[in-house]
């Protein structure tokens, strides 16, 4: 029982901090736009090379495990569809945001939890700055903009790693491969995966800095809060992702 | 100009502040010792905002500061500024962006104007042309004093000083007293220090209170510290293992 209540107060402090997070954006202190452009570089451009490398070999380990099925039934002609249509629906918005969430999401609870424990979240106050208007809000609109272009960037290579499979192997042309794609591919299929990568991108932006928050005012606490950053992320980002593939399951047939 | 009255607060079970009582007169500057841990730094957090006390007042230039909202905070905390014990320089900002930070966010100054402010400040703590240096660049001792640097960059009202000369070593400590003793007389700052050393802070108090166990138990000139006859105050003026003060006691 008392782990419920626990579960229920650390869902609401993230609601909270969510509300805290737009308050701060729509107050009249002024914006450093600078600040966010870095943080779109930082948490999202330089996390390209990784999500390339898991997203094109993502692509042809399904292209290779369908294909070993289709192969069965004379089909392998629709490889392209199912490494479509599997990595725009599920595996990019989930392996592009776990990827965020252990790369840039434990950074930001890394960097905060540090100030935390050197006391500069105190001299921020001090100064006037709120912390989380300061510190999160710019991290936060960073995660929600460029996470959902990763995840689109996540999708294309994972395709092509499919068009490897399917040209090498099976002898697809680029444009045969290219159109069975798009004929699979639907607007809701893009939109489910657009709408995962925005609630994903707010799960990790707010788990990151709960954590960072929570964590005890030591260097100890910085790898604890950024163990329970990682592991928490995940777990939401499967939970929220079963969620909402059931729900456009039910509302997008 | 601060007044604090029946001041108590707890962190779980453990009973930090105890009813802490003390006055502290504009312009004057005022050392709080204690042994480590024994709530110093947690008081002058409450003097700041940084904590709310469970019961108890707290009067800045008369006006109560406990239960105020966000704005009236601001407003006081703009008067008000801190220097900390580790410095706590933004790490991510260089030291004109430190010190002008308050400047840049709240002062309609243009960029000349801050700039010529930093400076100023800068030059009042002995520091020259280190305006683009981050403070991973800088040493213990410049680090301390970049940050009274940007506490008085704003021109507050009272500073308060957590442990200034921690982790300095001797000459450095003195230059850091030095700089409290001046920027009080130039400035007509009212200074707060809370310090276990009280060989520093003989240097640079009008005022001392002793704390113990979460309470004030005493208050005096400096001059008359050395003749209270409380054995718990001349223990730790003596700095002896023996007295009334147990050595696990804090």
């Amino acid at each position: 029982m008392s782990r419920l209540i626990k579960l229920a107060y650390y869902l609401g402090s993230l609601v909270f901090l969510l509300g805290e997070i737009i308050s701060s954006f729509f107050s009249r202190q002024k914006k450093n736009l600078l600040d966010i452009i870095n943080q779109m570089i930082f948490l999202g451009l330089d996390s390209l090379g990784l999500v390339s490398v898991v997203a094109l070999f993502t692509g042809i380990i399904i292209a290779f495990q369908s294909a070993y099925q289709l192969q069965r039934l004379s089909s392998e002609i629709y490889i392209a569809s199912l490494v479509v249509l599997s990595l725009t629906r599920e595996l990019g918005p989930v392996l592009a945001s776990l990827i965020v969430a252990g790369r840039s999401g434990a950074a930001i609870t890394a960097q905060i939890s540090s100030m935390k424990a050197t006391e500069q979240l105190d001299a921020l106050k001090t100064l006037g700055a709120e912390p989380v208007e300061y510190l999160i809000m710019p991290r936060f609109i960073a995660l929600v903009v460029t996470l959902p272009l990763l995840i689109v960037y996540a999708d294309f290579l994972g395709i092509l790693g499919g068009y490897i499979v399917g040209g090498s192997k099976f002898g697809m042309s680029f444009g045969l491969y290219f159109r069975m794609s798009l004929e699979a591919l639907q607007f809701k299929d893009i939109l489910a995966g657009l709408i995962k990568s925005f609630v994903f991108a707010i799960i990790i932006g707010l788990i990151s800095a709960r954590e960072a928050f929570d964590a005890s005012g030591a260097s100890e606490g910085v790898g604890i809060a950024v163990n329970k950053e990682i592991v928490r992320s995940f777990i939401m980002i499967i939970i929220a992702d079963c969620f909402l593939t059931t729900l456009f399951y039910s509302i997008l047939r | 100009m601060i007044e604090i009255h029946n001041l108590y607060k707890k962190f779980g079970s453990q009973e930090i502040l105890r009813g802490v009582e003390l006055n502290i007169e504009r312009s004057s500057t005022h050392a709080i010792i204690g042994r480590s841990g024994c709530g110093k730094s947690v008081l002058l957090k409450h003097i700041i905002g940084l904590l709310q006390p469970d019961r108890g007042d707290i009067f800045i230039g008369g006006v109560n500061i406990v239960g105020i909202g966000e704005k009236e905070k601001k407003d006081i905390r703009l008067k008000i500024s801190m220097v900390f014990q580790e410095s706590a320089l933004f790490d991510f900002l260089n030291v004109e962006e430190n010190v002008g930070f308050v400047l840049q966010r709240y002062f309609p100054w243009d960029r000349k104007e801050i700039k010529e402010r930093v400076r100023e400040s800068l030059e009042m703590v002995g520091l020259y042309h280190i305006e683009k240096k981050y403070p991973k660049e800088l040493s213990g001792g410049m680090k301390k004093r970049v940050a009274i640097a940007r506490a008085i960059a704003f021109r507050p009202r009272v500073i308060l000083y957590d442990e200034p000369t921690a982790g300095i070593d001797p000459i450095g400590a003195d230059v850091i007293n030095s700089l409290i003793v001046r920027l009080h007389d130039q400035l007509a700052i009212t200074s707060v220090v809370v310090s276990h050393d009280l060989e520093n802070v003989r240097k640079v108090a009008d005022t001392i209170s002793m704390m113990l166990g979460g309470r004030i138990i005493y208050s005096g000139r400096k001059d008359d510290l050395s003749l209270c006859h409380d054995e718990r105050v001349k223990q730790f003026v003596s700095g002896s293992r023996q007295g009334p003060i147990s050595a696990q006691e804090v």
